[in-house]
């Protein structure tokens, strides 16, 4: 690996995630319908029905409530494809997240400009989510820096050892929040996935046809990139780690579907003191002790 | 070098004109003229500076009769204050002023001669704070033109004292140019002083109960700096007969934390935290919310509360990595996580703007505590950002507040169709302070880096929650912006729009400002920060990586872009227009629906506020409570090291 | 254009049953039944719904909302009307109140008799609708090669032409099922037979 200009892996690691990452979050966002039916004792769809589903959107007549809600939800989407590929492009993780949640703004943009009650309503509470999950993003850049001395995607993956035996707090709390991202059940209260419940389908209720589908795809990206960072703790120096990464994200998924099913949703407020407190608690301990060594 | 007194006294001049001619259009053309001629003053000192080399002019050695002058200047200020405390019978507050002023007076005129010095030092820190307190303050007074018009046609109950208003206004603005340009600790408290008097002055315009209260906390909360300010520098001038800034810096940056000079530096930056409002002061920015809006303009955004940023910003380099310092950081980022929560539960706009402005203002000062190179770029940038895009808020908020006759956010639902000149400037003032890639945004960056480097634990935390909490009000207030209107006939009828033209003019060139600074900061980066730190830290660091750069660049096309090509693609493709979603008992309009009686019912949506959770009741006494605990231990151990 | 058949995603509506065809079609989305296998989501939102599952004989009161819901769907769509009174009044016909049939407000596709409809006959149906909505999208595509689409015509003509009563109902329920077939022959629409 030593003689490669390292612009080469930037270039590959760009064109992997925007060609790729669909295709990847789709694939497994198949097989976490195909495990949730076993788990519900059911056979369940196969494993492509999510390309299905939105090869079928994009066929649909174009329907839109509000004329804005269109090239919003394209913003949405290109930043969140942009802040993505950045991320595999080895740049700045700190700009990556900030880029991240002003994607995730243009998304409560698209749900509220349409002043319709239900997509109102999950709007508000897809920005109680925000709230709710940034300081852990933040703090798992901290984290990175503190054990790497910098924000660089590049310099972080390549250091001497995995990340996660200095970050072990830190990871707790982003796959705490990871639940909240990929809108999985007890945090899955802005979308409602699951059928019939009180918002209807929360900040999707007004997304239709096309609409739809770009958010399904942004979603697939946005999990893609959450899987990135949790690739970021086990990557070293050694290429075996990437096999232990890949393991990793397979195993975080797991949890995350094992979560989904045996959790019923609860309130915002409820999820906003959670999160808080579960990243104060495990980041933060992570973080003193982090301190303690750098200084002694 | 004429041109620094001119500008320090030729404000103080209009000021008193102001005062004199009670022809409003005579007086109008008078306050346009002054403010351009200050802003052009100040435009002449840059080339004139930039002629130099961009070098620190140390100017006006020999003042003996200025010095005079200043005293009697000390003396004024603190009769003016005798005389309200006795007309409104607060007594307290008069002993505040009266107490330092005799000691700085005897302490000048029988105290050991002073080492001859240079009076004034204009370097890039200062030409910086003169070109926000011209441009932005002269804007506010051109708008505040048009402004108080408006406000006395809507506020007959109030009397009309625009003569009093924009003498004020001028005055304020002679006093900061000199704040800012002088090296003399002892006009520097006059300055300190004048600024405290103006923004009682201000605040207490209305002249109502509960304006003159919130004037005379405000006044105290600054006295109290303002006697911690005269503190300091007598100590200093009696150690060494040398009460200089630069020399204050200079040797603070010798000394181990051991001297007296220590003790002025915590003097100094605990005055500042009073003038910026951090947090045991925070009530007093609050209550100046009562006062017209240029007022609050004046005081928030521009002017008044960076004095104390600025200070501190020229204190850092003596300030980093000693206790001083580290109350700095700590107050800061305290200040800056807990009125930001406190913000989430406000629904006035005013008061969203005024505890966002505490909120960042402590982000600034968190800056100015951790002290590093890196730091100050951040700060510096913060408050670049900040005293344009809160100026432009504040005046448009005020404009909106004249035109629709309410300021709660919740009444702004749907502004961009009903009057959507207004609402794109809050859209730029807001999207400049909060969103990537623009302002702020880079600026937080840096900050938590350098926080990081700094190893301050309590910073991390309180910067990581602060800007959730940040995200949240404002984007909050965004989606209300864009909000599609109640009603249909709100879109064809829009509000009627009776911002002035010299409102027009202001808010314009502020939004143009914006942009412009969100567009060539890596430009103002290079060419002006950077020296700025080379000549306050004497090393230069590249806070900005090329490759950041380059990707901001590419993050602001693609915000612009995106938009524009979605719509020239969307064009062409047959769409179908439906009814938003409402279990089918729409009535058509997506504002009503058809209710348990078969009649059509108007649809109201309102944003979460956390009005328990978040609120100012539950919050801001006890956080005051816990900031004076941490200020008064952190002082101690600063004394305790000393003595 | 490819196969939208394998991603039907339905929304369900009562419009006045008596709830006995509702918990069948909830019973199709359980476990032992397992429509997901098929694709099929329960969205619950008709920006986002393909097939409208309606029972329930429509009253005048619902029969606006009805409207309003079929006309938020985008095209292509399918609409299944499940159990004899969905279809055309069932037990319910001669009341004062009841429109009879939901083909009186909104063209059906598929009517699903029975009282109330079996799971079994439900996703029987819901298969059969799944064709028609595959037919559907090929001829939009089709169209859209063609010349720009034409509209479908508007809802109300279509109601108006099948809202002649063609059965008068409150009958037992067999033969409800023989008038639902002879009228769905006519219109050339699918019937599922209900055993």
């Amino acid at each position: 690996m030593m003689g490669i200009n390292p612009m080469i892996f930037k270039i590959v690691g760009i064109v992997f995630f925007i060609v790729l990452a669909p295709f990847i979050g789709g694939f497994l966002e198949g097989l976490d319908r195909k495990i949730s039916a076993r788990m519900q004792g059911r056979v369940g769809p196969p494993i492509r029905q999510p390309f299905y589903d939105v090869r079928k959107l994009l066929s649909k007549e174009k329907i839109f409530v509000n004329k804005a809600q269109g090239f919003l939800l394209a913003s949405y989407l290109v930043l969140m494809v942009f802040s993505g590929a950045m991320l595999f492009g080895g740049y700045d993780i700190l700009l990556c997240v900030f880029v991240l949640s002003t994607a995730a703004a243009f998304l409560y943009f698209a749900a509220s400009v349409t002043s319709s009650p239900y997509s109102s309503i999950g709007a508000t509470r897809e920005l109680i989510q925000m709230m709710a999950y940034e300081p852990a993003v933040l703090l798992t850049c901290v984290g990175f820096y503190l054990v790497r001395g910098s924000f660089n995607v590049q310099t972080i993956v390549q250091g001497p050892i995995a990340t996660i035996l200095y970050l072990p707090g830190f990871f707790v709390a982003f796959v705490f929040i990871m639940t909240i991202k990929m809108r999985k059940s007890p945090f899955d209260i802005s979308t409602s996935h699951h059928m019939h419940q009180e918002i209807v389908k929360g900040i999707t209720t007004d997304m239709g046809a096309r609409n739809m589908a770009i958010f399904q795809i942004t979603e697939w990206y946005e999990n893609v990139f959450l899987l990135g960072i949790v690739a970021m703790f086990f990557l070293n120096k050694n290429p075996w780690s990437l096999l232990a990464a890949i393991i990793a994200i397979l195993v975080v998924y797991f949890i995350e579907i094992v979560i989904d099913n045996t959790n019923a949703r609860i309130t915002a407020d409820h999820m906003l003191k959670l999160t808080w407190i579960v990243t104060g608690v495990t980041a933060g301990l992570n973080l003193v002790v982090l301190m303690l060594i750098r200084l002694f | 070098m004429q041109v620094v007194p001119f500008l320090i006294c030729f404000p103080m001049v209009i000021a008193l004109l102001m005062f004199i001619i009670r022809a409003d259009k005579v007086r109008n053309v008078i306050a346009y003229l002054g403010a351009v001629i200050t802003m052009a003053l100040v435009g002449l000192l840059v080339v004139q500076w930039i002629q130099g080399g961009c070098a620190a002019m140390d100017l006006y050695v020999e003042t003996e009769i200025v010095d005079h002058i200043i005293l009697v200047g000390d003396l004024i200020v603190m009769v003016v204050i005798l005389i309200y405390c006795i007309k409104y019978r607060r007594f307290l507050i008069s002993l505040l002023s009266i107490v330092p002023t005799i000691i700085v007076a005897y302490v000048e005129l029988a105290g050991p001669k002073m080492t001859p010095m240079a009076h004034i030092h204009v370097d890039h820190l200062s030409i910086l704070m003169c070109l926000i307190v011209a441009v932005v303050g002269g804007l506010i007074i051109i708008y505040s033109m048009g402004y108080m018009k408006g406000y006395h046609e809507h506020h007959k109950d109030v009397q009309d004292r625009r003569h009093y208003f924009f003498m004020v206004e001028f005055l304020f603005t002679g006093a900061m140019m000199g704040f800012v340009m002088t090296d003399s600790l002892f006009w520097l408290i006059l300055f300190w002083e004048i600024t405290s008097l103006s923004s009682f002055l201000l605040i207490s315009y209305t002249r109502t109960e509960e304006a003159m209260t919130n004037a005379f906390r405000a006044l105290w909360m600054n006295l109290v700096g303002g006697v911690a300010l005269s503190i300091g520098v007598v100590l200093m001038a009696m150690a060494t007969a040398y009460p200089s800034l630069q020399g204050l810096i200079w040797m603070g940056q010798m000394d181990g934390g051991q001297s007296v000079i220590t003790l002025t530096i915590a003097f100094m930056a605990f005055a500042s935290l009073t003038k910026s409002a951090q947090m045991p002061f925070s009530t007093w920015l609050m209550g100046a919310m009562v006062a017209p809006t240029p007022s609050s303009a004046l005081l928030h955004s521009a002017t008044m509360v960076k004095a104390g940023i600025y200070i501190l910003f020229r204190l850092a380099p003596a300030m980093s990595g000693t206790a001083t310092g580290h109350m700095i950081a700590i107050i800061g980022g305290f200040t800056f996580f807990t009125a930001s929560v406190m913000a989430i539960s406000q629904t006035d706009a005013k008061k969203v703007l005024a505890l966002s402005t505490i909120s960042n203002l402590g982000l600034m000062v968190a800056c100015a505590g951790v002290g590093q190179p890196e730091a100050i770029w951040a700060g510096i940038f913060l408050m670049i950002f900040h005293a344009v895009s809160k100026s432009l808020l504040f005046l448009d908020v005020g404009a909106t507040e004249n035109s629709t006759h309410s300021r709660d956010i919740e009444s702004f639902h749907g502004l961009l169709y009903r009057a959507p000149k207004l609402a794109i400037y809050m859209f730029i003032g807001i999207v400049g302070m909060f969103l990537a890639p623009f302002g702020m945004l880079i600026s937080k960056w840096a900050a938590l880096r350098a926080v990081i480097d700094g190893n301050n634990l309590l910073l991390i935390i309180f910067i990581v929650f602060g800007s959730a909490t940040t995200a949240f009000y404002w984007t909050k207030w965004l989606g209300k912006l864009i909000s599609q209107p109640y009603r249909d006939a709100d879109v064809s009828k829009k509000i009627n729009d009776v911002t002035k033209g010299d409102e027009n003019i202001s808010i314009g060139i502020h939004a143009v400002l914006m942009v412009a600074l969100c567009v060539l900061f890596p430009v103002l980066s290079i060419f002006f920060v950077d020296p700025l730190l080379v000549e306050q830290f004497g090393q230069a660091t590249q806070a900005l990586p090329t490759g950041l750069l380059y990707i901001l660049i590419f993050t602001v096309c693609l915000v612009f872009l995106v938009p524009f090509i979605a719509r020239s693609a969307g064009k062409n493709t047959d769409k179908s227009m439906k009814m938003s979603y409402m279990n089918g008992i729409n009535t058509g309009a997506n504002t009503e629906f058809v209710d348990a009686l078969g009649n059509p019912k108007q649809l109201e949506l309102a944003n979460s506020y956390f009005v328990n959770a978040a609120g100012l009741k539950r919050w801001m006494a006890p956080c005051q409570m816990i900031a004076l605990v941490v200020l008064i231990i952190m002082m101690s151990i600063v004394l305790g090291g000393v003595v | 254009m490819g196969k939208v058949a394998k991603s039907p995603w339905i929304m369900h509506y009562d419009a006045s049953s008596c709830n006995g065809c509702d918990i069948e079609v909830l019973a199709c989305l359980t476990p032992v039944y397992d429509a997901e296998r098929f694709g099929v989501i329960n969205c619950g939102d008709p920006f986002q719904a393909d097939i409208l599952l309606i029972t329930g004989g429509v009253n005048k009161q619902n029969a606006p909302i009805v409207k309003q819901l079929y006309d938020q769907m985008a095209e292509p769509k399918v609409v299944c009307a499940i159990g004899v009174c969905a279809c055309t009044g069932g037990i319910f016909k001669e009341c004062y109140n009841i429109l009879g049939g939901v083909d009186t407000v909104i063209p059906v596709d598929v009517y699903i008799p029975g009282c109330a409809a079996r799971p079994q006959a439900i996703l029987d149906g819901v298969v059969k609708a799944v064709g028609i909505f595959q037919q559907k999208a090929d001829e939009m595509d089709k169209n859209k090669k063609m010349k720009p689409a034409p509209q479908a015509a508007p809802v109300e003509e279509k109601a108006e032409e099948a809202a002649e009563p063609v059965v008068q109902a409150a009958e037992p329920v067999a033969e409800a099922a023989e008038a639902v077939e002879e009228k769905a022959v006519e219109a050339g629409k699918e019937v599922v037979a209900n055993d």
